[in-house]
């Protein structure tokens, strides 16, 4: 049972798998229907992260005349 | 810890923040505290024609939990040293060069 907690290459708590994805290009998904890619430089036990060369994507949901759902993507 | 001591780094830096409502804030980074809580002097709101009401402030308070993004010059940040620090979880010692 000690061999399935000791798994993967570097510890066992989950942000020990985001640390391994430092200084690469990681994608997040955030709140409110945004993602983002960007190479991941630093984050924290609350998952505040610090990402260069970002890339942001944004997606709006407009109603036209037919009422149907267009899913818009803005990227910033 | 280890925002907080980064944000410290970077105060008098000039800094774009997005808040959670979508305004953005460009401004010079004087304060910071544990929650992240920030104190701006000398605002620019980027989108002044959407957001009127600010075009008047000069100084801001902004609770950490509202904000969104904080954009910071990329000359300021030492990518090698964050990673580092994040890797040893010792952000503290090495910020306080």
């Amino acid at each position: 049972m000690a061999d399935i907690e000791d798994s993967g290459p570097s510890g066992s708590e989950p942000l020990d798998l985001v640390r391994l994805s430092l200084d690469e290009t990681v994608f997040v998904k955030l709140r409110g229907d945004r993602e983002l890619k960007g190479r991941l430089h630093a984050y924290d036990s609350h998952c505040n992260l610090v990402l260069g060369d970002v890339e942001e994507t944004i997606y709006v949901v407009e109603e036209d005349e037919n009422e149907e759902e267009i899913v818009r993507v803005r990227d910033s | 810890m280890l925002f907080f001591s980064f944000f410290k780094t970077l105060t008098n830096q000039t800094v774009t923040i997005e808040l959670k409502n979508d305004i953005r804030i460009r401004g010079t980074l004087k304060s910071v505290d544990q929650y992240l809580n920030i104190k701006l002097d000398d605002i620019e709101v980027l989108d002044l024609v959407k957001y009127p009401h600010l075009s008047s402030v000069k100084n801001m308070f902004i609770r950490g939990s509202v904000v969104r993004y904080v954009m910071l010059p990329r000359s300021e940040v030492d990518v090698g040293l964050l990673e580092d620090a994040t890797r040893r979880g010792k952000l503290r010692i090495v910020f306080l060069i």
